[in-house]
């Protein structure tokens, strides 16, 4: 009875998805979705990988890392190397994009993951902002000028599925004994570390999945808008990420989505007024923190129970 | 009887000042035995240098035979030694029933990529680590609120919780820090009994920290006595009681 | 030789400005534990209030500064009140946050006001004059920057060791709970702190100023990050650990702009900052004091 249940319930999640994508596809194909809203959607699905991957170093293990966006820039240019200068097929790039970003992410988490706190923060933002000179001053990929003419590779199945994953992977884990010994180290270190969790290991861990799913969304990033520079990776991209994983609630992998989406839509809004949108991005950053620290999910996920209600009008 | 723990000449400072100095100590399989002192003495530091979380400066920490000072906290849990704090350190925004859970970690009966995959033994290893925590909610009594945040627990309740916790992680000995804190005399009577009645079920060896003398004197069957960092008295609870630098040091008054 | 003393005195000069902004840091993180982020920024608005100074009033450039310290010690009490004090009892990484968001507020309420060009500070605020001492060529602008920072680090340590302010700051950066026992009011105490970092990271907004010529909205961040990293480096919390780091920072910049690559000229204190976290994150002057479990 319980395996039936299991059964059912995956189906309707495939089903589900099946239908969203193919609803998508086909407005792309008939030109109903033009080039406008086909950018605002690239722009989503890779903000939504951004912020749920940042939402599991930050949110679930509660490590503060102000990095990311040096991650996204490891992928980026991996992905770019493979596919522009070696010729390869777009998987490959996206592979070579996890593995240098995950590879990142391992070494640089493994000697700041000892410091905590904010000391932890300002040394992310630190080696975020390393990366970002030191990709400057790398001829081979033009310094500070970028790579330019990158071919578009980005397509809706890719995106699709590229964002579903990175959603699935951090999921799944979450709800497992491993997503438990992740949170139990941001709830209390020192009681994790005695219940017999390898506190560290777990942070390098998430740190690692993190920086691979960033990776993931600079390669995606890389091959749809043609262009990439250091520059574009910047710690105001690390902050933009933090802005949604913070108003989506630290903790909450819907949350994340959900603020994800709404930044994506506020920054097609403001496109015209770049000093506004920091503003309020600003403004939200500060509200949140003093008026509703847990964001709007907290850490509430929007599960099949809370669909169920809904749609059965039950208590 | 066999010697569960023994400590030779361990000694802690902290930037030049000694917390901990010339500490010897034994415990036997099933014994039950007391650390007390002035605030300040060194308790908990002691408890600290025995589960890995301070690396003692000199000195040797031996368990079932074995050297564990200076190993990591995770490792010397994986060797059967579990503790509660001073002040309760929970999982808060976890439920009850996932506090308990955590304790399972260590020996998770699936890998990574089962979980992620969701597996067949992912489920299977899921409902194993459901029931067995299950199970010692209802040891605690605590099976009723198992879907409780931990935060919103009523104070009693925690500390419990925070034993069930620690005994999850299937402990040979187990140390208690001030268990009875800012508990009344009833639930203290209720927390002695529990302690007893897991000590049996268990067969476990345990120290513990008290300042509340009525459950020093009432359960533990030796006593060590530490001010300043050092043993000043150890022995059975009558000897401690009318042992004259116990008094001056610490009692000050008569116990009961 | 000669080339090398030339180095020196610009790094003092650029040393004074990271090391008055550093004090600013380490004042707040000792009494309040928190990376003050916007700090910079406050730095930046003093340079513009000085710029305002001298154009719209035609003050003299000591008035600007004591304007712009003004004009900046009430802002920085102002921030405190709204967007730090009630994370008090939040997590650090709360604070933090807030703090990110707070520098963001004021870079972007800048551009958004008065546009993302950077303004050119006058001439005639201060001719600029070149003394010829034992063939080196110092600039009256080098005096001025580091002849000021050199006061009020004096001022400001007259008033942490000789007044009974600086005595409440220190109280209460030891220990909170006792020092409102011994009837300070801890809110005003952290709100005076405030204040005179604030004041000090203008001071070096305007000196900026006068130093490059210009000031620009984005123009704290850099710096302040760097000075930033001063304070850490002698030891976060620690006063004249500040003063120190801030200059060691100076010196170590302009030698690697000077003989070595000036490309990697910001990376230099991104790179100390990651050596002193790896290898001694209390700083020069720090403490080691564990965590008590």
């Amino acid at each position: 009875m319980q395996k039936n249940n299991k059964a059912i319930r995956f189906g309707l999640d495939v089903l589900i998805l099946a239908a969203l994508f193919t609803l998508v596809q086909y407005l792309i194909t008939t030109g109903l979705l033009n080039q406008y809203y086909q950018i605002n959607l690239t722009s989503m699905c890779i903000n939504i990988i951004l912020a749920v991957s940042l939402n599991l170093i930050n949110g679930f293990t509660g490590q503060l890392s102000l990095g990311h966006a040096g991650f996204m820039a490891m992928g980026a240019y991996a992905s770019v190397i493979m596919t522009q200068m070696w010729d390869q097929p777009f998987i490959l790039g996206l592979l070579a994009a996890c593995v240098v970003a995950g590879l990142g992410g391992f070494i640089i988490g493994v000697p700041t993951l000892r410091l905590k706190g904010d000391y932890l923060a300002i040394a992310t933002l630190a080696l975020g902002e390393i990366i970002r000179v030191t990709l400057q001053n790398i001829d081979y990929v033009n310094g500070p000028a970028g790579i330019l003419g990158i071919t578009k590779m980005t397509t809706w199945p890719w995106l699709f599925g590229a964002t579903v994953f990175t959603i699935v992977v951090v999921v799944n884990l979450i709800n497992s004994s491993y997503g438990r010994a992740i949170i139990s180290v941001r709830e209390d270190e020192v009681a994790s570390e005695l219940m017999g969790v390898n506190t560290t290991k777990y942070k390098v861990i998430a740190f690692v999945i993190g920086a691979m799913f960033a990776g993931l969304a600079g390669a995606m990033y890389a091959h749809f808008f043609y262009i990439i520079k250091p520059e574009t990776f910047n710690f105001l991209k690390s902050f933009d990420i933090l802005v949604m994983v913070v108003l989506g609630g630290l903790g909450s992998t819907t949350g994340a989505i959900i603020a994800a989406i709404f930044i994506t839509i506020l920054t097609a809004a403001l496109q015209s007024f770049p000093a506004i949108r920091m503003i309020l991005y600003a403004l939200i950053l500060i509200i949140v923190m003093v008026y509703r620290p847990q964001g709007l999910m907290g850490n509430k996920e929007l599960s099949r129970r809370t669909f169920g209600r809904i749609w059965g009008g039950q208590k | 009887m066999s010697t569960i723990m023994e400590i030779k000449n361990l000694e802690k400072s902290f930037g030049g000042l000694s917390a901990v100095l010339n500490f010897n100590f034994h415990l036997e399989q099933n014994e039950l035995v007391g650390l007390i002192g002035p605030n300040g003495a060194g308790k908990t530091t002691i408890f600290n240098l025995i589960t890995g979380v301070y690396k003692p400066d000199q000195g040797n920490i031996i368990f079932n035979g074995e050297n564990i000072e200076g190993m990591a906290p995770h490792v010397i849990c994986t060797r059967g030694i579990a503790r509660t704090f001073q002040n309760i350190r929970l999982f808060n925004d976890l439920t009850v029933l996932d506090n308990v859970k955590i304790a399972a970690h260590k020996n998770v009966p699936y890998s990574f990529m089962s979980a992620i995959l969701r597996t067949p033994s992912f489920f299977k290893g899921e409902e194993l680590i459901e029931k067995e925590a299950l199970g010692y909610l209802e040891i605690f009594k605590l099976d009723d609120k198992k879907d409780e945040l931990a935060r919103n627990m009523p104070y009693g309740e925690q500390r419990r919780l925070e034993i069930a916790r620690a005994m999850a992680t299937k402990p040979t000995m187990l140390i208690l820090d001030e268990p009875a804190a800012g508990m009344n005399p009833q639930e203290t009577r209720e927390l002695m009994n529990l302690i007893a009645q897991i000590r049996h079920d268990f067969q476990l060896s345990i120290l513990l920290i008290e300042h509340d003398m009525s459950l020093v004197m009432g359960v533990c069957e030796r006593i060590y006595v530490l001010d300043y960092g050092q043993v000043i008295a150890e022995g059975k609870p009558e000897e401690i009681r009318s042992n004259k630098k116990v008094i001056e040091a610490y009692l000050g008054e008569e116990v009961e | 030789m000669l080339e090398l003393i030339q180095q020196i005195v610009n790094g003092l000069s650029l040393g004074a400005i990271y090391a008055l902004i550093a004090l600013g840091y380490t004042m707040v993180y000792g009494i309040i534990k928190l990376i003050n982020f916007a700090h910079g920024d406050i730095m930046m608005v003093g340079g513009f209030v000085g710029f305002f100074s001298l154009t719209l009033l035609g003050t003299n450039i000591l008035v600007a500064m004591l304007v712009a310290m003004l004009v900046c010690a009430i802002l920085g009490v102002l921030i405190e009140k709204i967007a730090y004090r009630p994370l008090r009892t939040s997590t650090r990484i709360a604070a933090l946050i807030t703090a990110i968001g707070v520098s963001l507020f004021l870079e972007y309420t800048t551009i958004f006001a008065l546009g993302p060009a950077q303004k050119i500070f006058p001439d005639s605020a201060f001719p600029l004059k070149a003394y010829d001492i034992a063939g080196l060529s110092i600039l009256n602008k080098d005096v001025f920057v580091v002849v000021s920072a050199v006061v009020l680090m004096l001022v400001l340590q007259y008033i942490i060791k000789w007044t009974k302010t600086g005595k409440a700051m220190r109280a209460v950066s030891l220990d909170q709970e006792a020092a409102v026992l011994m009837g300070i009011s801890v809110d005003k105490t952290i709100s005076v702190t405030f204040a005179i970092g604030s004041a000090l990271a203008a001071a070096a907004g305007v000196m900026y100023g006068v130093y490059y010529s210009t000031v620009n909205p984005l123009m704290g961040i850099i710096p302040g990050l760097k000075a930033f990293v001063a304070a850490v480096l002698g030891g976060i919390g620690i006063v004249p650990g500040a003063m120190v780091g801030g200059f060691v920072i100076g010196l170590l910049e302009t030698m690697v702009s000077g003989y070595g690559n000036s490309l990697y000229r910001d990376a230099v204190a991104f790179g100390v900052l990651i050596l002193i976290l790896l290898i001694k994150p209390t700083g020069l002057f720090g403490k080691d004091t564990g965590e008590k479990v």
